[in-house]
Formats: C-alpha cells, structure tokens, sequence
C-alpha cells in the first residue's frame, strides 16, 4: 500500500522560508503569486492490506514524529 | 557533581560542554551515547550539547528527540533531575516536549554566528544562582534556528510562571526589538520547564569559560550547577 503524507505550517505560523521564495518567483517575473507556504511531502510504503490499519498507522507516525503539531498540520492519502 | 552529557550522530559541542563542566566542578562528565538506554548511575545532571543531530534532517532535533536515550532522559527530568539543553540540545528538548513551544528559522534567514549578551531573568534556579539578578552576560550564538515560539496560552503560562530563563538583549540589558537576534516572542533565548529542573537556551555559554578565548561569562552557569551538585 502507498500513501502520501502532506505536512504544513499552521495558518498564522510564520514561514520565512515561503516568503524568501515568494520573493524569488517575484524577481523571476512569475506574475500573480501572492502567497508561498513552504511544506514537506512523505511519499511511504505500507505492508498493511487494510486501508484503516495504515491510517491508523501513519496518523501515529505523523503524531509521533513526521509532524510538529505545534507548529504543523498533516494530511494523510492513501495512494493505491 | 555527576554529569553526562549525551552525544547524538552530528553533534559537536559535547567536548566544549564537557570541558566547561570539568572546569567549574573538577570532576569529568560521563559522555553518553544517543542508542544507550540507561544515564550512568547516580547522574544529577544531564546536557544534550550543541551540533545538528541527525543532519537537521526532518526539523532540528527531531529525530534526536526519539531516540534511546531520550527515554531515560524523560524519566530523568520527571524525578527532577537537571537537565540542560545548549542550542541543538533546545532544540531537541522542544521536540521531546520537556519544555513548550519550537524553534524556527531566524526571522532574518540568516545563520547567526556572534557575540550576543543576554538578561539574567531570575537567579533562584540551580543553572544560575551564580547571577546576580537583572544580570547581563556576553555569551555567544551560533544558529540559523532559534526563533523560539509557542501558542499565546503557552508563552502567557511561561511569561506568568516565571520561567523565563534569558532574554538576548544589549550591553545595558535593555531588550528591544534590535536586540532580538532571532526574531524569538518576547526576545526569548532561554526557558525553564515548570520544576525550573530542565533548561534549554540557544546561546553557547560553554564557548565563555576562559579569558584566552574571549571571556568568562559562561562560568556562571557551569559554577552554578557545580556547586548545586556538590551540596
């Protein structure tokens, strides 16, 4: 089983690094950008058959390590 | 004083730590390996240096923060021993939830590499009886993620309990927004957990133990949690 975890700062968390690339897609002439937030992508491999047992599986590995809930929020697919 | 100071894959301030413990009690710390899962018996005191663990790999300290050691360290601070966490060892407390909040990128994006002096905040503490209250100390940073902060309750909590440890703030001890280095709320650079028995702070007091190398101010600390232990 494959799943994609999706990891992003929380609304009000300030990114610094999202704004020194909105400044850079700036400078490119790319037109129309008004906002960057910066995240992380973990693209996983599961042996489990059962989609709830690897859901359950990887919320613990996002609660437990993959994300800081201080500061992040996660989303977790199931890709095949 | 029974120290050790635990070594983690990348870190690189443990014989700095370790030299300034040996300096102010006389006595060398034991030096721990991270996939231990024991602290030596008897161990007062334990201090996770600085570096970049584990590359800095997922966010700093992560991965420090779940290994071996990190277990015994819990049970270590929950009996209330001390526990002191330099720079990425701050880090990695944050992470491992010994104390609030998390360290993000400088605000100015930059890794900062200088002298910065620092408020002594309360001085009834084992890690800086040594300080005179309202103190100022010259000490260095060296870190490109110290920008502490935490939800509003958790700096609120902090700020009402006292448990500010430092402040980054200039040679008079004023703090203002030009002497915030990071970008950290309310100019933070060093915080106590609740039992004020686990410290983490971003600045290096280890790198001011002697006067050859650019000062002293440093020994506060070290001489602090010495004499705490010998008594």
């Amino acid at each position: 089983m494959k799943a994609r975890v999706t990891v992003t700062l929380k609304t009000g968390v300030l990114d610094p690094q999202g704004k020194a690339i909105e400044g850079a897609l700036s400078s490119l002439g790319v037109e129309g950008v008004t906002g960057v937030r910066q995240g992380k992508v973990f693209d996983i491999e599961l042996a489990h058959t059962q989609p709830e047992a690897a859901q359950a599986a990887l919320k613990d590995a996002c609660e437990r390590l993959l994300a800081n809930t201080v500061i992040e929020n996660y989303r977790v697919e199931i890709l095949s | 004083m029974k120290a050790a100071v635990v070594t983690f894959p990348g870190s690189n301030r443990e014989r700095d730590i370790a030299r300034a413990l040996k300096h102010a009690s006389g006595v060398a710390p034991a030096m721990v390996w991270h996939a231990e899962t024991d602290l030596p018996a008897g161990t007062d005191l334990v201090v996770l240096p600085g570096g970049f663990s584990y590359g800095d790999y997922l966010r700093c300290g992560a991965i420090a923060a779940r290994s071996n050691i990190m277990a015994a360290v819990q049970a270590h601070a929950a009996r209330g021993g001390l526990v002191l966490g330099v720079c990425n060892g701050f880090q990695i407390l944050c992470e491992a939830q010994l104390l609030p909040g998390v360290l993000m990128r400088n605000d100015r994006l930059r890794f900062m590499c200088k002298r910065q002096n620092l408020r002594v905040e309360r001085t009834d503490t084992a890690f800086t009886h040594r300080y005179a209250q309202g103190q100022v100390i010259d000490v260095c940073i060296a870190h490109g993620e110290g920008n502490w902060t935490a939800d509003a309750d958790a700096v609120a909590r902090i700020e009402d309990k006292g448990l500010v440890a430092f402040r980054y703030c200039d040679a008079n001890g004023v703090v203002s927004p030009e002497t915030n280095c990071n970008g950290s709320v309310n100019s933070i650079a060093g915080i106590y957990s609740e039992k004020r028995n686990v410290l983490g702070m971003m600045p290096h007091p280890e790198n001011l133990i002697d006067a050859l190398v650019g000062g002293t101010d440093g020994r506060g600390l070290f001489e602090s949690l010495a004499s705490r232990m010998a008594a």
